[in-house]
């Protein structure tokens, strides 16, 4: 069986600063993957190299089998990538409803047809009754979701998502477990950053586990708790659950 | 219930465009030919306002050398008619061609290099000012002498787009109506979405699939354009162009001024802005000359502009949408009633 993505062997330092180191793994579809690791780990750089908003320095990152790592981010999304920032970006002088607009466009020029798919991303992550909320009216955790919306109407084959579910009360969270999951049934191949551990353990069906830029241990979510490699340098420093 | 509101506000838009636009033909039909010429130039830099509007309001991109693209439309239509007796509408064609073209290639070329935000802005000053220099000891389009159109004959020549005071009174109306229709035109495509967002933030638009080099590039193009059309539209009456005024850094600010004013990213802050800051500058112009006091309307027009952008930072026109939501006022009004009815 082929994989959706395949990072090979990529690192990425800033200055003398290595944030990723030789991380390789691949996704297969349909799955939902989670990358977990302490604070400063370089999950979110993982997902900026795989997005295309930065370059790696060395190694490779094949989407459908095509080298992705030298396209812009717009072209990465329209190959079926779509992300959420980990810091949410609304675009503050749009409704909730036009930020999930935006995403549509990248294959449609239709407003109603855009429109249609807002409100169906908006629904599926609980935030349709906001639709036409100002973003600055909405809580952090809504406005995480807002990132998952936007990121759905684009259509994605891969989302990436960055601790979407941080803030979020056990009953939301459960939610939106929920509607991953389904997502999931549907085909969509998911990689979430998380540190509930608990949500790991639950959604997730393959753990990669990150630590100082390099990838430390890989397995079910099973395996990588018994793991004591990560015991000792993750799980020991914050363990959630 | 969203979808009714929407129509309400929808349809009071609509009453409210008509109206302005009816009373400003009554305008042109009743008032003298001072008030007429005054107003011209007000619905003008309405339209130029509503260029300038395109590119900084919907798409984020700031221009302050909008005289550059306004200069290239007004020579357009200088060079071919004085010279060589081509109609005016075959200027404006080649006017707006020209400066789209200018305006996607600095466009292109900042973008290429990753100049953006102010120091985009500043470049189009230089370019601008580098153009305004040119033209200045540029023979063959009168260099600092100048460009004279043939006075009118008096009659109305459509092919020539020649006429009396209140025919260009006309074209400037129907520019700035162009330009309401036109700037909601856009604002309700794809292309008004992915501009805002653009505009709102450009890394995250670009995560969503939001092409924004080509988009930036074809905003300020568009942008160019539009305001060459109305740099030319501004020669005509004028009745000549002078590479300082036409090209200089104070045409580009009034540029500005009527959307700062006015309203930015709105379709009527410009008209509003517009109708604000011109017959104010020119009425203290009047009264500083029989007063004496040179230099009084410079005096007025700052200490207003500064206290409109201080105490109406977004603008004149959204402080009287929410002016006429605090009370009821007729338009408000009666879109209450419609939900009503509606609901
Ligand atoms: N743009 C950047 N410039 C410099 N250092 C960065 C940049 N982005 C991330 N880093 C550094 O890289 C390391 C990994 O960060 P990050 O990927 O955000 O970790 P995580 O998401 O796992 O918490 C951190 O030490 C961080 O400070
Ligand atoms: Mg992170």
């Amino acid at each position: 069986m082929t994989a959706l993505l395949e990072v090979e062997n990529l690192s990425r330092s800033f200055g003398g600063l290595v944030a990723v180191k030789d991380v390789s793994f691949s996704l297969r579809a349909g799955r939902i993957t989670a990358l977990i690791g302490p604070n400063g780990a370089g999950k979110t750089t993982c997902f900026n190299l795989v997005a295309g908003a930065l370059k790696p320095t060395s190694g490779r990152v094949l989407f459908e089998g095509r080298q992705i790592d030298n396209s812009p981010p717009e072209t990465v999304c329209r190959m079926g990538i779509a992300r959420t920032f980990q810091i949410v970006r609304p675009m503050r002088e749009m409704s909730v409803l036009e930020n999930a607009m935006i995403g549509a466009f990248s294959w449609t020029r239709n407003v109603s047809e855009a429109r249609s798919k807002a409100y169906e991303s908006l629904e599926s992550v609980g935030l349709a009754a906001k639709a036409q909320a100002r973003t600055d009216q909405l809580t952090l955790p809504d406005r995480k979701m807002l990132e998952t919306a936007k990121a759905l109407s684009t259509r994605p084959k891969l989302l990436l998502l960055d601790e979407v579910m941080a803030g979020l009360r056990p009953t939301e969270a459960a939610g939106i477990v929920g509607v991953l999951q389904k997502l999931a049934e549907g085909g969509l191949t998911i990689l979430l950053v998380e540190h509930v551990m608990r949500i790991v353990m639950e959604v997730a069906s393959r753990v990669v586990v990150l630590h100082h830029g390099a990838k430390i241990a890989e397995g079910t979510p099973g395996e990588v708790v018994a793991d004591p490699k990560v015991l000792e340098s993750y799980l020991g420093a914050g363990f959630h659950a | 219930m969203q979808k009714k509101f929407d129509r309400g506000l929808e349809r009071a838009r609509w009453l409210a465009g008509i109206t302005v636009f009816a009373v400003l033909g009554l305008v042109g039909l009743l008032a003298n030919p001072y008030v007429i010429s005054l107003m011209t130039i007000v619905l003008l830099f309405t339209f130029l306002g509503q260029s300038w509007n395109l590119m900084l309001g919907i798409g984020g991109q700031l221009s302050i050398g909008h005289a550059l693209f306004v200069g290239l439309g007004a020579y357009s239509v200088g060079v071919l008619y004085v010279k060589y007796g081509i109609s005016p509408w075959v200027g404006l064609l080649t006017g707006m061609i020209l400066a789209g073209s200018v305006g996607a290639s600095i466009a292109w070329l900042s973008f290429r290099f990753e100049v953006r935000g102010i120091y985009f802005a500043l470049l189009t000053i230089a370019a601008a000012e580098f153009a305004r220099i040119m033209f200045s000891g540029w023979e063959f389009v009168g260099a600092m002498q100048g460009l004279f159109f043939p006075a009118p004959t008096g009659g109305i020549e459509i092919s020539m787009l020649r006429g009396d005071v209140r025919f260009y009174y006309f074209v400037a109306l129907a520019l700035a109506a162009l330009g309401v229709i036109g700037t909601e035109f856009i604002s309700r495509s794809y292309l008004g979405y992915v501009w805002r967002a653009m505009r709102d933030d450009e890394s995250a638009a670009r995560a969503l699939g939001v092409r924004t080099f080509q988009h930036k590039i074809l905003v300020i193009s568009l942008s160019a354009a539009t305001a060459a059309a109305g740099g030319g539209v501004l020669a005509l009456v004028q009745g000549s162009i002078f590479p300082d005024s036409i090209m200089g850094m104070g045409l580009s600010v009034d540029v500005l001024l009527g959307p700062v004013v006015g309203g930015l990213g709105t379709t009527f802050g410009p008209l509003v802005g517009s109708l604000a800051a011109i017959p104010l500058n020119h009425l203290m112009s009047a009264l500083g000359d029989s007063l004496r006091i040179p230099g009084l309307n410079n005096i007025t027009y700052g200490v207003v502009l500064i206290s409109v952008v201080w105490f109406l930072p977004d603008g004149i026109w959204p402080a009287i949408v929410r002016l006429c939501k605090a009370i009821q006022a007729p338009p408000t009004a009666w879109l209450w009633q419609s939900r009503k009815v509606e609901e």
